[in-house]
C-alpha cells in the first residue's frame, strides 16, 4: 500500500466495475443469473473482509449478518408489506444493530474466544430463527412473492425478477461497497484498522482508542454484510434458515483467503473462482462440500496469502 | 406418571448424555490444553466412531455382544490413526498457529463429513445393544445398557485420571501443556507428544459414540451436536481442566435432559448456548477454572 498511487488504485477499481458492465452485455442470458448472485455474494466477502482481513478478527459467525439482513428485509415485505427500498434499509439496520449488540460483548473477548464466542452467537441467531417458525418459515424458509419484488419509482417501476434489472442492482450495491470499502481502507481510520492488526498493544500505546475503533469496525462489516443478506432476499426471492447456518459463517472466510485477505478486489476474485470451480467440478461430483474442505487446508497449508495477496508481494505492491 | 417419576427418567436420560458428553469433552479439553489447538472436526471424530461401529458390528454379525465389543476396541484405533495422520499432515505443518488450526480442522470436519455421506450414505443406522437387560423400578422400566454406559463412562473418566496423574505419560502430557519450550529444552519429544494427545483426544470421542450408538443411530451428520456441547462444557469447566470438564459435562448432560423434557429442545439449546457465550464474554476463564495464564 504505498502512498503515490491514489489515481492507479480508484482507476482499476472503476475499471473491474466497467469489465462487469461489459460482461453483461456480453455473455449469454444463464450467466447473468450467476454473476448477479456471485456479486450479491462478493459483497458478503467484502463486508467480511473488512473485519478479517484489515483488523484480523476471525469471526466465525458472520452469517447472523448476512441472515439478518435476509429475514429484516424478508419479513418486512412479508409480513408488514412494506416497500422495496424501505425494506431494503430495514435489513440493513437489523444487522447494524445487530453487529452493534454482538460487538459489544464479543469485543471483550480476544483469539480463539473471540471466534467460539461469534459462532455460538450466530448459533443461537439460527436457532432463534427455527424455534420462531411460525414467523420465520423454520427450516422451509420463505418464498418472497414476485409481485412484491418491483421497485417504484415515481411513474416507472422496475421488476426485480428480470434478469436485466436484477444484474443492474446488484453491480449498483457491489460498486457503492467496493468503493467504500476501498475509501474506508485508504482513509486514516483504515490504517488506524490494520495498526491494531499488526500490534494492538502499540496502537493502545500511541493513544488509540482501540476498543472503539475496533467496535466501529464490526458494525462497518456487519451492515454490509446485512445489505448483501437485504440484497439477497430481494433480487432471488427466497428467505431460508440454512443462510444462517455455520456453512455459511464458514464460507465468506474461505472466499476471503482464496481471493486474498486485506485485498479489496480479494473477495470478488474469491467467489468467483469459487463458483466456478464448483461448477466445473460438479460435472464429476454432488460432494462440493469435500471440494470447500481440502481448499481449506490446501489454502492454509500453502496459500496462505491468497491469490491477490500473493500477486501484491510479488508483482504490484500499490494494490489496496 | 406422576412428576417425580418423570423427573428421575429424565435425570437418567441426562446422566446418560452427560456420560458420552463427558467423555466427548474431554478429549477435545486435552487437544486445546496440552496443544492449544480448538479441534472443530472433533465431532466428526466422534461420528467416524459411530459409522465404525455399525460397519464393524455389521461384517462380523452374529452374537450382537460379540460385535460391540470388537467395535469398542477396533473403532477408536481406526479413528486414532485418521486423526494422528491429519495432525503429522496438516496441524504440524501449520505449526498449530491457532487460526490457521481453525481453518484447517473446519476443511477436516468437511472431508470427514462429506465421505461419510458418499461411502456410507445418508440413513441413519442401528446398530443392536450388546445385552437388552431392563431393570425394573416401581414406576418404569429402565434400559440396562444405558445404566452401563453410565457406568463405563465413569470407568473411563477414572482410567484417564489414573494415567494423567500418576504415570510418566500424563507427566510428560502436563509437562508439555504447562510449558512447551522448557519440556523440549528437558529432552520431552513435544511433536510426538502432540501427535499422541490429539489421537487421544479423537480415541475419546470415537469411543463416546460407540457407547452411545446402540441407543440412537449412527448417522452422517450426528456430529454436530456433540461438538458444540463439548465446547459448551470445555468453556464452563476451564479449559483444560479434567475435574471442571465432569463437572460441568454432568451439570450440561442434567440440566439438557430436564429441560428438553419439559420444555422444546430447541429453546434449551438457545438457552444452553446463549449462557455459554455469555460465560464466555464475561468470566473466560471458566466457572471452575483458575484464571488463565
Amino acid at each position: 500500500m504505498s502512498e503515490a498511487s491514489p489515481a492507479k488504485a480508484y482507476a482499476l477499481h472503476l475499471g473491474v466495475i466497467a469489465l462487469l458492465f461489459v460482461l453483461s452485455l456480453l455473455l449469454p442470458e444463464y450467466y447473468h443469473g450467476l454473476l448477479a448472485r456471485i456479486m450479491v455474494l462478493a459483497v458478503f466477502a467484502m463486508g467480511y473482509n473488512m473485519l478479517f482481513g484489515y483488523v484480523g478478527l476471525l469471526s466465525l459467525g458472520h452469517a447472523m449478518f448476512f441472515a439478518a439482513g435476509l429475514y429484516g428485509a424478508g419479513l418486512a415485505i412479508i409480513q408488514f408489506d412494506w416497500s422495496v427500498p424501505l425494506a431494503f434499509l430495514g435489513g440493513i439496520a437489523c444487522g447494524a444493530v445487530l453487529a452493534m449488540v454482538i460487538g459489544l460483548l464479543a469485543l471483550r473477548t480476544t483469539g480463539v474466544a473471540f471466534m467460539i464466542v461469534t459462532m455460538m452467537f450466530a448459533q443461537v441467531f439460527y436457532l432463534l430463527i427455527l424455534y420462531f417458525a411460525t414467523w420465520t418459515g423454520g427450516d422451509q424458509g420463505m418464498v418472497v412473492p414476485q409481485p412484491a419484488r418491483v421497485l417504484s419509482l415515481g411513474a416507472t417501476s422496475l421488476e426485480l425478477t428480470n434478469p436485466t434489472v436484477r444484474y443492474m442492482t446488484a453491480l449498483g450495491l457491489f460498486s457503492i461497497v467496493l468503493l467504500v470499502t476501498l475509501a474506508i481502507v485508504r482513509s486514516r481510520y483504515g490504517r488506524v484498522l490494520v495498526a491494531i492488526r499488526e500490534n494492538e498493544e502499540r496502537t493502545k500505546m500511541l493513544g488509540y482508542d482501540t476498543f472503539s475503533n475496533k467496535l466501529a469496525a464490526v458494525v462497518i462489516s456487519g451492515t454490509i454484510c446485512a445489505a448483501s443478506g437485504a440484497a439477497y432476499a430481494l433480487l432471488f426471492g427466497y428467505v431460508g434458515s440454512s443462510f444462517a447456518s455455520v456453512q455459511y459463517s464458514i464460507l465468506p472466510l474461505l472466499w476471503v483467503l482464496l481471493g486474498g485477505a486485506a485485498t479489496t478486489l480479494g473477495p470478488l476474485i474469491g467467489t468467483l473462482f469459487m463458483y466456478y470451480v464448483i461448477d466445473v467440478t460438479s460435472g464429476y461430483t454432488s460432494a462440493y462440500l469435500l471440494i470447500v474442505g481440502i481448499a481449506l487446508i490446501l489454502l492454509v497449508l500453502f496459500f496462505p496469502k491468497g491469490i491477490l495477496g500473493s500477486i501484491r508481494q510479488r508483482w504490484l505492491e500499490w494494490l489496496p | 406418571m406422576h412428576f417425580g417419576p418423570h423427573l428421575l427418567l429424565a435425570a437418567l436420560e441426562g446422566l446418560v448424555t452427560s456420560a458420552v458428553l463427558a467423555l466427548t469433552a474431554l478429549g477435545l479439553s486435552l487437544v486445546f490444553g496440552v496443544m492449544r489447538v480448538v479441534n472443530v472436526a472433533h465431532g466428526e471424530f466422534f461420528m467416524l466412531g459411530a459409522v465404525l461401529a455399525w460397519a464393524i458390528t455389521t461384517a462380523i454379525g452374529g452374537d450382537p455382544a460379540l460385535g460391540f465389543l470388537a467395535a469398542l476396541v477396533i473403532a477408536p484405533l481406526i479413528v486414532g490413526a485418521i486423526a494422528l495422520v491429519a495432525e503429522r499432515l496438516v496441524l504440524r505443518r501449520l505449526n498449530y498457529n491457532p487460526e490457521a488450526t481453525i481453518v484447517a480442522t473446519i476443511g477436516m470436519l468437511y472431508i470427514i463429513q462429506q465421505l461419510a455421506l458418499t461411502f456410507y450414505g445418508p440413513e441413519a443406522r442401528p446398530v443392536e445393544p450388546p445385552f437388552s437387560y431392563r431393570i425394573l423400578l416401581p414406576w418404569f422400566g429402565y434400559s440396562g445398557y444405558k445404566l452401563s454406559v453410565i457406568a463405563a463412562s465413569a470407568l473411563l473418566l477414572l482410567a484417564t485420571w489414573l494415567v494423567l496423574t500418576r504415570t510418566r505419560i500424563g507427566l510428560t502430557m502436563r509437562a508439555t501443556q504447562y510449558d512447551s519450550e522448557t519440556a523440549q529444552a528437558f529432552g520431552i519429544p513435544v511433536g510426538r507428544v502432540y501427535g499422541g494427545v490429539f489421537a487421544l483426544g479423537a480415541m475419546l470421542a470415537a469411543i463416546a459414540a460407540v457407547l452411545i450408538v446402540p441407543i440412537s443411530q449412527a448417522h452422517y451428520l450426528m456430529g454436530q451436536d456433540p461438538l458444540l456441547l463439548s465446547f459448551i462444557v470445555v468453556i464452563i469447566g476451564g479449559l483444560g481442566s479434567l475435574r471442571g470438564t465432569v463437572v460441568a459435562a454432568v451439570l450440561i448432560g442434567l440440566s439438557d435432559g430436564i429441560i428438553s423434557m419439559f420444555f422444546s429442545p430447541t429453546l434449551a439449546k438457545i438457552i444452553a448456548t446463549l449462557l455459554v457465550a455469555m460465560v464466555l464474554v464475561f468470566r473466560p476463564q471458566g466457572l471452575f477454572g483458575t484464571a488463565s495464564r
